[in-house]
Formats: structure tokens, C-alpha cells, sequence
């Protein structure tokens, strides 16, 4: 399944505006995101809810994974809005 | 009686205590359905969907920092997770409004357990939760905040006391009735707060006691050093009476600290607006939006009904500056009068605004008709403008339609940067100048608004942007000009003071960001605001401008 590891870099990881911008953009998405912290398990990219409980912060690294068609193009643009400082 | 807690949001507030109480309804732990499990979930889903449209529409008539914050809170109503977990509980027999509970429950805890700033963010689930929980218990009743009643007529400002308060609560605040804020539980970075700072109104929390306060007891808010004192002495009042004058509750006119005005105008989208705006202390309407009359019809708004809708904005303000902007349609919103040419693929760039008046000309002279009825006899100063002009010829337009029905104030808005730059052929053509920065950025940086992915190089604080403004106020200042800013950049207190020092003479915001940015001018002069734009124009990004501009501004502290 395609999926991006990604540092994130913004001093408020991945919480409030980056993570409603994040499920806002998974969610515009007809098929399965997920996102998990490296290691641990995935949640539903397009739940603000469990992203936040997530806890991602300054410096962790996340993988997200997504298939279906423009499913590469949607990773490129999550990777991008998680890895923004 | 003297209470300490932390002083969040700056200045000194006083007045009678009002206190906030809750009384969302706990479901209990054995609460179940009665056996039509798809029944129980479609009520739980229709609930949570309608907090999301409520949170929503709330961020949307607060506009500012409080749009962000409820938006993300309506996601949290509408979240597939917890909508997921929802299902299974009532799939278990479990009652919808327990389901509710118990599947927040999860999340909030997850927060609280993370601590920090995330753990402050679990009021916000809270708020989502117990909105959806009062819905569920009553059918219809208002948000979970109750606000003891007022004494009849009394209009004095008050102190709110709470344990705690949401984002949400302090939305329906009218600021200008709120002298200060003392909750007795609340973190020095919950959205609240940031909401109380954008509000300019002073705050402490987690002040034990708070709530022992009695009902209508008189108190003095200190919100720079977190000191409350229940029923104060003449003395103690005097010590802070110099600050309490610059408190939020007063309305004085916009001002920088040598004197220069600057208009602080309210940004409307409704007559529902109005009673912010009015108890903000707008000096008047910078924009009005009237897309408000035609949106969601079949038919074009009549005349009569267009001129009562002008009038009570009108007579909201006697003397007071009203710019009513004509419509604003385009084929990103489509009327059913008003059909688009043809199919758009790129409808911001399309036949809109000032545009579309060539295609239906009688949406104009309608409007303009109805606008000129209600000025009769009124006594606010009105001016009328047209959105989306670009070119001379489309400013001469709609110049002369506006003196053919008989209103002499006729300006454009500078949204477009070709209008930007060549301001100064506008100035001799129009009587002023509205410079909205929402589209202005969107087209200076080719950068689609409703792209949430582009949101990061759509910056107002660009030195790009700033010189198309700096452009603007230059020719408006030479040719005698008003130039004012209408976008959500003139409610950010330092880009205001910015804004202020490149010629701009007045600013246009939504009503609740007003009292921060009246605070943020009366703290620097005009050399000052001068020095500060000059700063953030000799930058290169938009970061280092905004930090180039705050670090001449030290009146606004961490705001």
C-alpha cells in the first residue's frame, strides 16, 4: 500500500490547525487514510478526534498510507502539511 | 475579599458579577434504547450533525480566531471515529445519549493523559459533547452555557464568572458588554483565552473561589497581574482607574497613542450582526455584505425589502460611516436570476462581482434604487461600493450608475492587483478605496482560497502584499482619499498597527476583534506603526516581515 514517512517540524506537532487541516483534506478523500505514529497503530487520517489523541509532536516521525486512485497525489499533499513548520 | 489567579488576557475590567452555569444533562451508566438500534443511531447522527452546522455558523458570524476554533470543534461533532464508535455502543443496546458520552469520554481522556497544551484542548470536546447532550435531552434548548438574567434595563457591563468556560460560550458574548473574564478553573492557553486576548477583553483563570463570589457582588478584574478584589475600596479602584479607561468597555474612537484616527469599522454579513458590531463600538460599517438578500432564492429580493434591510444598518449608526457593497455573485455562488454565462472552470477568476453588472444590469440599478430610498432622511454617512473592479472603465461604470440614482459616494474595492497598481488612476475616478486582502491574496499569490494546502503561502503579512497596500494608500493619500482595509488581515492587532503606518485611514473587521486592535493603535504612535511597516516591507518572507514589524510594536505583548 502506497504510504509517506514524514518528520513533523511545526514547534505545535501535529495539533490544532495542522491536525484539523490534515483530517480536512483526508476526508475529501472516497477511500481508507490512515495514520499512525512509527510503531504504533493507525487511526482514521480523516478523524480530527483521533489524530489529536495521537499526540504527535515536534520531531516525531508519522507514516501515513492511503490506495486508491490519486491516493499518491493525497499522500504527497498530507506529507506536506504534516511536515510544514 | 481579595482572590489571585493568572492574568491571561491584559487591562483591568470591573463591574457586577454574572455568573455562567452548565447543565448539560449526564446520561446514567445503564441508560439503553428501546430495541431499534438504527433508530437510536439516526437521532445520535442527526445530533451531532446539527452541532457541527451550529459550531459552524457561530464561527462563521464571529468570524477572527474564533472561526478556526469552532470550525475545528464542528469536525470533532461530525468525526468518523467517533461516529464509528457511537454505532457500536447503541449496537449494543447502550441509549444514544450515553453512546455520546462514554464514546467522547475516550478521546477526552486520551488529551488529559497527553497534558499540556493538548489536555486544555479537551474543554473543546467537552463543549462538542455536552451540546449534543442538551439537544438529545431537550429537543430544542439553546447551547449548554445559562447566563443569569440581567436586572431589566440594565446595560452595565458586567464581570462573567464560570468554573469554566468553551470557545463557544464566549462567541455569543457581546464583548462590549463583558467587562472581564474570572473563571476559577481554565489554563493559560485554552482557546478561550486566546479568544478572551482577541476580544481585548481581560481575563484571569484558575482563580479558586471564583465561584463563591456572590451573584451581583461588585469586583475588580486585574487581568495583567491576576489579582481580584471582591467589592473594592475607592482606593484600590483609584489605583486602577488609569487602566480601567482603556479597558474594552470603552468605546472610543479608533486612535493611534499621538492621536491619528483610524477608523475601526465592523465587518456585516446580516442584520444579525448588527448588535456585535453596535456593542463593540464600531464607529460604523466598513463592509456590508449584502449577499445576505439574494442568497438561497429563486427570485431577485425586492426593492422595498432590499431599502428595509439598508435602513436598520443605517440607523444602527446615525452619523457614523455605512459602506454598503453592492453583490457579490459569481459562479462560485450561482443565483437562479442571476445564471452564469457559461460553465467556469475557475469561477474566482470568472464574471463576478463588479463583472457580472455588464451581463444583468438590472441587479444594479435595483439595488442601487433600494439604497438611495433607505439613505432618505437618514443621517449615517453612506458610501456605496462596487467588489471586483479592475479596470477604469468598470470603476467609471459603476460610478455613474451610482450618481444616476442619486447616491454621491462612490468607491471600488482593491482586490484585484491590477487595481493595486495602478490606484492612482482608480483615485481620480472613485471616492474611495476598500482594499479587500482575502482576495487580494488569493490573486497576488495564485494561491486558491478554498485550497486548505495552500493556506501556508497565503500570507497576509507577505511584503508583496504590503506593497500592493502601501501602492493603494500612497494614491488614495494624494488624492484626498479614505483607503481603507476590509479583510481578515485588519483584525490581526499588529498587521492593523502596519497597516496604519503604510497610510491606511481605516480598518473594517469582524466586531469581535475590534477591541484588540483599538488597544494595539492607542498603544503606538503613528511614527511608530510607520517604523513597523517599514521593517516588515525591507523584509523578505512573510515570517521574518511579521517579526521585523512585532519587534517595533511592543505594546501588543505575546497577543
Amino acid at each position: 500500500m502506497p504510504e509517506r514517512k514524514v518528520t513533523v517540524e511545526s514547534v505545535i506537532g501535529l495539533h490544532a490547525r495542522p491536525a484539523a487541516t490534515f483530517a480536512q483534506t483526508a476526508a475529501a478523500a472516497p477511500f481508507e487514510v490512515t495514520v499512525a505514529k512509527q510503531g504504533g497503530e493507525p487511526v482514521n487520517a480523516k478523524s480530527i478526534l483521533s489524530i489529536l489523541a495521537l499526540d504527535v509532536r515536534r520531531g516525531d516521525t508519522i507514516v501515513i498510507r492511503a490506495e486508491g486512485e490519486g491516493a499518491e497525489e493525497l499522500l504527497d499533499r498530507l506529507a506536506a502539511i504534516a511536515a510544514a513548520s | 475579599m481579595r482572590l489571585t489567579g493568572n492574568g491571561v488576557s491584559p487591562g483591568v475590567g470591573y463591574g457586577p458579577v454574572r455568573r455562567l452555569v452548565r447543565r448539560a444533562p449526564i446520561p446514567p451508566p445503564d441508560a439503553r434504547h428501546g430495541g431499534d438500534a438504527d433508530a437510536e443511531f439516526a437521532r445520535a447522527a442527526a445530533v451531532l450533525e446539527r452541532v457541527g452546522a451550529e459550531l459552524d455558523a457561530l464561527g462563521r458570524a464571529t468570524g477572527g480566531v474564533a472561526q478556526d476554533i469552532l470550525a475545528a470543534q464542528a469536525m470533532m461533532a461530525r468525526d468518523p471515529s467517533l461516529r464509528d464508535a457511537v454505532r457500536e455502543l447503541i449496537d449494543g443496546g447502550m441509549s444514544a445519549a450515553r453512546a455520546i458520552y462514554d464514546s467522547f469520554a475516550v478521546f477526552h481522556d486520551a488529551l488529559v493523559r497527553a497534558g499540556g497544551r493538548l489536555a486544555e484542548r479537551a474543554g473543546d470536546i467537552d463543549d462538542v459533547r455536552d451540546r449534543a447532550l442538551v439537544l438529545l435531552d431537550a429537543g430544542a434548548t439553546p447551547g449548554p452555557g445559562v447566563l443569569s438574567p440581567p436586572a431589566a434595563g440594565d446595560a452595565t457591563p458586567y464581570v462573567l464568572v464560570a468554573r469554566d468556560l468553551a470557545p463557544s460560550d464566549m462567541a455569543v458574548l457581546t464583548p462590549g458588554s463583558v467587562a472581564a473574564l474570572l473563571l476559577e478553573e481554565g489554563g493559560p492557553t485554552s482557546h478561550t483565552v486566546i479568544l478572551a486576548r482577541a476580544m481585548g477583553v481581560p481575563a484571569v483563570v484558575g482563580c479558586a473561589g471564583a465561584m463563591r463570589v456572590p451573584e451581583g457582588a461588585v469586583v475588580l478584574v486585574d487581568g495583567d497581574t491576576g489579582r481580584v478584589r471582591v467589592a473594592p475600596t475607592p482606593a484600590e479602584l483609584a489605583q486602577t482607574g488609569r487602566r480601567v479607561a482603556y479597558g474594552p468597555a470603552t468605546h472610543r474612537p479608533g486612535r493611534t497613542a499621538d492621536g491619528r484616527p483610524v477608523a475601526l469599522l465592523a465587518n456585516i454579513g446580516s442584520l444579525r450582526d448588527l448588535p456585535a458590531a453596535v456593542g463593540c463600538g464600531a464607529e460604523g460599517v466598513g463592509l456590508l455584505r449584502t449577499e445576505f438578500l439574494y442568497l438561497g432564492r429563486r427570485a431577485r429580493p425586492r426593492v422595498s425589502e432590499q431599502r428595509e434591510a439598508y435602513r436598520a444598518v443605517l440607523d444602527a449608526f446615525p452619523e457614523g460611516q455605512v459602506v454598503v457593497r453592492t453583490l457579490d455573485a459569481g459562479a462560485d455562488k450561482p443565483l437562479a436570476f442571476l445564471p452564469p454565462a457559461g460553465h467556469e472552470p475557475n469561477p474566482a477568476l470568472g464574471v463576478r462581482g463588479v463583472r457580472a453588472y455588464s451581463v444583468h444590469p438590472e441587479i444594479l440599478t435595483e439595488q442601487l434604487t433600494a439604497i438611495a430610498e433607505a439613505a432618505a432622511g437618514t443621517t449615517a454617512r453612506l458610501g456605496v461600493m462596487a467588489p471586483m473592479v479592475t479596470t477604469v472603465e468598470e470603476a467609471e461604470r459603476f460610478v455613474r450608475a451610482c450618481h444616476d440614482a442619486g447616491l454621491p459616494t462612490a468607491g471600488v474595492m482593491i482586490e484585484v492587483p491590477a487595481a493595486a497598481l495602478r490606484a492612482r488612476d482608480l483615485a481620480e475616478v472613485a471616492d474611495f478605496f476598500s482594499i479587500g486582502t482575502n482576495d487580494l491574496v488569493q490573486f497576488t499569490f495564485a494561491a486558491d482560497r478554498e485550497v486548505g494546502s495552500l493556506h501556508s503561502i497565503e500570507d497576509p503579512w507577505h511584503p508583496a502584499l504590503l506593497d500592493l497596500v502601501a501602492l493603494v494608500a500612497e494614491a488614495a493619500a494624494r488624492a484626498g482619499r479614505q483607503c481603507c482595509v476590509c479583510g481578515e488581515a485588519a483584525a490581526d492587532p499588529a498587521l492593523a498597527c502596519v497597516f496604519a503606518g503604510l497610510g491606511v485611514t481605516a480598518l473594517s473587521m469582524a466586531p469581535a476583534a475590534l477591541g484588540a486592535v483599538r488597544r494595539a493603535l492607542a498603544g503606538h504612535t503613528l511614527d511608530r506603526c510607520r517604523a513597523a511597516a517599514a521593517a516588515a516591507r525591507a523584509a523578505t518572507t512573510a515570517k521574518a516581515a511579521r517579526t521585523a514589524a512585532r519587534a517595533l510594536l511592543p505594546a501588543l505583548g505575546d497577543a
